[in-house]
């Protein structure tokens, strides 16, 4: 399967085998399209239900304190709160030598009359031991708010230093509606799975953020390079030429998109099953989500996108025109060979591709005359 | 090795590296000697990074407003407290502290290892710094026994002053907020005893202010009583936390005990601080002392009051020319204002320690609080994930590295092993730094972060596969192992330097803008691209510019992964000097079947960059599409055919093309 996939890769790069990912863009967009509907859908259905389920870090909750206890082990503790409210992950801590601390996410006063009680026999103190307070929440509105400034500066700068790198805004915003794509579909997928939602899954989206700006610059280099100079040629259009940037990278994609997600697996398949409920489980399936869906939408969206919005431009759309309508002239002439020779060889139209050839070896060379 | 200057030189740059790693160790190994990370110094080197709160716990605080009036505050000025707390923790490196609300009005700070004095008043003292003009010095020691006595101690200082402020304050104890009008009457009549030939200089300031701060008529009986009974050397009475009210005087002590003041009403607010940075005092003459002081730099509105306050202090006498600095109610530093301040700098001097000046400044640069705090309980707590989840954690990341490295070796069989090294070689630089780091500034690892080094290793090993696949793609155009080492690198090199530029851009920004945990996984995020740089320039391309000389890679062994034959480069390649190499499987047999044939000898030879298309360029008939010199060919022979030519099938054409190139 190796030497099939080298082979793969070769046919790829040469372009005699050829995706027209860029051709079938229409249909692309649609499916990105009906992903975020369907994802903000999700989103709009769990916030009109019971709402996002948000951890403790966001909402504040509910905190016992059970003192004089003798062992500090965490898990009576985990024992109790499971007996009353079922759901609930409490986040369990020892303070002190003979101290420990429980917080959940905010109960009804019965139920933290129940986890009360709970506690002190779990532990094995009085009533009195355990007391009660409600905890405000350590990730505030205003570490939210200051987290979204810094996005929105984050977004602009990067565009900006897209533009200049690129030469071109169009590059830079087809990549920032990629970014919103993959943030707004891998959120939709973690409120499916209504997984709590805590600090960790917004790192890890950040995350995301980054490795999916990334790993679009990395295919856009490749079509910058193979559409530098399309101007002056009439055989391709931009359009074709992207589309092998995108063929050509796809192996790239597909070894990167595999080494970076093999470890995130690991922690959230081996790892989840492994340890239940917990921060790893939130950070990695919101990771896992994230750089699968980075990786599609820099081939199957941004790349298309790009090429949909630079065709507005006016010296590409009168070049894609004029290089179609030599096509069309020079099949009516001849009546033959590109195409048909193109057409044989399997590459599809709007992907078409022209052949490298390569080095013939000497015997190619024209034969010095030697004198009799 | 390489001994020519135009040569690559592949070693040196593995010894560069080399060199590095061994000095960032070293000096964290000289670290672990010099300052070893003790139950003292919990901010020592260790080898072992440190972990934040939530994988290896850290000490409570829980935190009690202390109001004087014993009004209870609002949600609002807790939630405007921790936002300042937190501000300034963030201030002092990457530790992601835990800070929340709990119950009424408690705040409870969570911050990893432990913490040392100057953290606990970081997070504790409201820092409210304000500026007063100072009216009367005196004694710390209070003297309820004798008033006279103790008013004459006090005024000593002040020369001659005592009378005539007694006796003005008599005059105008009544009304204090006086009509500017008024005020202007009275200075004139107050001090044209004492300096009217300054005092006239300032006459036209003092008519846009309501009341000359300066003026001792402030000093009301009770005022006077309060100051008398007042002991300075009480340690209750240096805790501080009351600033005062803003607009009339008050009394204060300094905050080591040595003295104490009647205050003026506030001239600077502290929120007109625009920066405050600590540092060794610089003498006159350029000289550094050893004394530790905080420079603070004022906006423009605090420029402009600093320099109306200090031109009104200098001409006064002492010592009404003295200038306090008082943070929460204590009095930290008196200078005399010997000229001018024109440009809004300062510099207050006091009893600085290196931590407690780099404190003050922190706090100045955040802001006050709107309350002060008293340290309620203090203890030490676990980790808020278990153990548990780190180590399975890592054991998953295990179990997904190794299949990393599978993978690696499956595609690029023993060039996976370049793979695998460099990788190898980015953890141990991480490791390294992030040790450093956690010595030097005080970083902590937490969960978050460690799922960034998890999502570095997709990028890190990104750039090595971007590296491998360009230069596969210059073997498929049928270059030498070597030059296409050097040509995939230029292409490779530009891709990755993009790419990893918009990832630290991401990790700047967010580190600046962003608090809390957000910043913790910039920081990580910042650190892993530029290790990923790094690693890439001075370990994976000079590795490869010398595997490319090795025989096992040069000749494209199967196993290495670069086999051009594998890579589809089935033709022969001109290898210079009439050699010609490769070329082992006959041409096209792979590739005779019908479909294939046309499509690889359609005679374009014609590359991947459309620049080099040029090379057609001559041969183009009028302005119509240029021609490759095999279409021209099968142009002519087209043309120069028969009629039935135009049935001929276009496979039976590049047949044609394909023996004629042959021969």
């Amino acid at each position: 399967m190796a030497s099939g996939f080298a082979q793969w890769g070769n046919d790829l790069y040469t372009g005699r085998r050829s995706y027209a990912i860029v051709a079938k863009r229409r249909a692309y967009f649609v499916v990105a399209a009906v992903l975020v509907v369907l994802s903000l859908g999700i989103i709009g259905v769990r916030i009109a239900g019971d709402g996002l389920n948000l951890g403790i870090e966001f909402r504040g909750g509910s905190e016992f304190t059970v003192s004089g206890v003798s062992d500090t082990s965490q898990q009576p503790a985990l024992d109790a709160v499971a007996a009353v409210a079922p759901e609930e992950v409490p986040r369990v801590t020892s303070v002190g030598g003979s101290t420990v601390r429980v917080q959940t996410a905010q109960l009804s006063n019965a139920q933290v009359e129940q986890v009360a009680t709970e506690l002190a026999g779990a532990y094995g103190v009085d009533a009195g031991e355990v007391t009660s307070s409600y905890i405000g929440p350590t990730w505030g509105k205003d570490v939210s708010q200051k987290a979204l400034v810094g996005l929105v500066v984050f977004l602009l700068l990067v565009s900006l230093v897209m533009t200049v790198y690129f030469r071109n805004w169009r590059m830079a915003l087809a990549a920032v509606i990629a970014l919103f794509h993959d943030l707004v579909v891998t959120v939709g997928i973690y409120a499916l799975i209504g997984w709590e939602i805590t600090p960790a899954t917004v790192i890890g989206l950040l995350t995301i953020l980054a490795y999916s700006i990334y790993d679009t610059v990395v295919v856009f280099d490749k079509v910058r390079e193979n559409t530098a100079g399309v101007l002056d040629q009439t055989r391709s259009t931009y359009a074709e030429r992207a589309n092998l940037a995108v063929n050509q990278t796809l192996v790239r994609s597909i070894n990167t998109s595999v080494v970076a997600l093999l470890p995130v697996a690991g922690i959230l398949f081996i790892g989840a099953f492994l340890l239940g409920a917990g921060t790893l489980r939130d950070i990695a399936l919101a990771l896992f989500v994230g750089m699968a869906v980075g990786a599609y939408s820099s081939v199957f969206l941004a790349t298309p996108l790009e090429v949909e919005l630079r065709e507005r431009e006016k010296p590409i759309r009168d070049h894609t025109a004029k290089v179609l309508a030599l096509r069309a002239e020079r099949t009516e002439t001849s009546g033959d060979d590109e195409d048909a020779a193109l057409a044989a060889a399997g590459v599809a139209a709007g992907s078409r591709q022209l052949q490298p050839g390569a080095h013939q070896g000497n015997k190619a060379q024209p034969r010095r005359r030697r004198p009799r | 090795m390489a001994t020519s200057s135009t040569r690559a030189r592949p070693v040196r740059t593995l010894v560069t590296l080399g060199i590095l790693i061994v000095v960032l160790f070293g000096s964290l190994f000289a670290g672990t000697k010099l300052d070893p990370k003790t139950e003292d110094n919990p901010g020592g080197a260790s080898l072992t990074p440190g972990l934040a709160l939530d994988l290896e716990g850290g000490t409570q605080i829980i935190l009690q407003p202390v109001t004087t009036d014993g009004s209870q505050p609002t949600a609002e000025d807790i939630n405007q407290a921790i936002n300042v707390i937190r501000q300034r923790i963030d201030a002092q490196g990457v530790s992601e502290a835990e800070i929340t609300s709990q119950g009424q009005n408690n705040i409870v700070v969570g911050i990893p290892g432990r913490p040392s004095q100057e953290t606990i008043d970081l997070v504790s003292t409201s820092a409210q710094m304000r500026f007063r003009p100072v009216l009367s010095v005196g004694m710390p020691t209070a003297t309820p026994t004798d008033e006279t006595a103790d008013e004459a101690a006090g005024e000593d200082a002040a020369a001659d002053e005592a009378p005539d402020a007694t006796e003005s304050a008599d005059a105008t104890a009544s009304d204090d907020a006086d009509a500017a009008t008024d005020e202007a009457a009275d200075a004139p009549a107050d001090e044209s005893t004492d300096a009217p030939a300054d005092e006239s200089t300032d006459a036209p300031a003092e008519t846009t202010r309501p009341e000359d701060p300066s003026d001792l008529s402030q000093i009301t009986p009770e005022l006077q009583e309060q100051f008398d009974a007042l002991d300075c050397t009480l340690p209750e009475n240096l805790v501080g936390g009351d600033s005062g009210p803003t607009d009339s005087a008050f009394v204060a002590c300094a905050d080591d005990g040595t003295a104490k003041y009647i205050l003026g009403p506030v001239e600077i607010e502290g929120t007109d601080i625009a920066n405050a940075n600590s540092g060794l005092r610089v003498g006159q003459n350029g000289v550094v002392t050893n004394e530790w002081v905080v420079n603070i730099e004022f906006d423009s509105e605090g420029t402009k009051a600093f320099r109306d306050v200090t031109t009104r202090l200098t001409s006064l006498p002492s010592p009404q020319n003295q200038f306090a600095m008082v943070l929460d109610g204590l009095v930290i530093s008196a200078p005399v204002s010997q000229v001018v301040i024109p440009d809004g700098k300062a510099e207050i001097s006091g009893s600085f320690t290196r931590d407690s000046a780099a404190t003050l400044a922190n706090q100045l640069n955040f802001g006050s609080l709107p309350l002060t705090f008293e340290v309620q309980s203090q203890e030490q707590i676990s980790a808020t994930l278990g153990s548990e989840q780190l180590e399975k954690g890592l054991l998953a990341g295990a179990i997904g590295m190794l299949l990393v490295v599978i993978y690696s070796l499956f595609q690029y069989r023993v060039l996976g092993l370049v793979t695998v090294a460099s990788l190898g070689i980015a953890a141990v630089v991480t490791y390294g730094v992030i040790s450093v780091l956690s010595w030097t500034i005080g970083y902590r690892l937490s969960l978050a972060g460690v799922a960034g080094l998890i999502v570095a290793i997709g990028i890190t090993a990104d750039s090595f596969i971007v590296y491998f696949e360009r230069i596969r793609d210059e073997l498929r155009d049928g270059r030498t192992l070597n030059s296409a080492v050097e040509k995939g690198w230029q292409r490779a090199r530009r891709t990755i330097l993009a790419s990893d530029a918009v990832n630290f851009v991401a990790a700047i920004v967010l580190y600046y803008l962003a608090v809390g945990g957000v910043r913790g996984f910039a920081f990580t995020l910042g650190l892993t691209t530029l290790v990923d740089l790094v690693v890439v320039f001075l370990f994976t391309h000079p590795l490869m510019q010398l595997l490319a000389r090795t025989k096992f890679f040069a000749n494209g062994h199967p196993a290495s992964g670069l086999d051009p034959r594998r890579l589809g480069v089935r033709t022969a390649r001109y290898a210079g000097r009439g050699r010609v190499v490769g070329a082992t499987a006959a041409p096209g047999t792979a590739d005779d079947t019908t479909q294939d044939a046309p499509a690889q000898d359609a005679p374009a030879p014609e590359r991947s960059a459309p620049v080099r298309e040029t090379v057609g360029a001559g041969v183009g008939r009028g302005d119509g599409p240029r021609m490759t010199i095999a279409e021209r060919r099968a142009a002519e022979r087209r043309a120069a055919a028969p009629a039935d030519g135009a049935d001929g099938s276009p496979t039976a054409d590049a047949a044609g093309d394909e023996n004629e190139e042959k021969h």
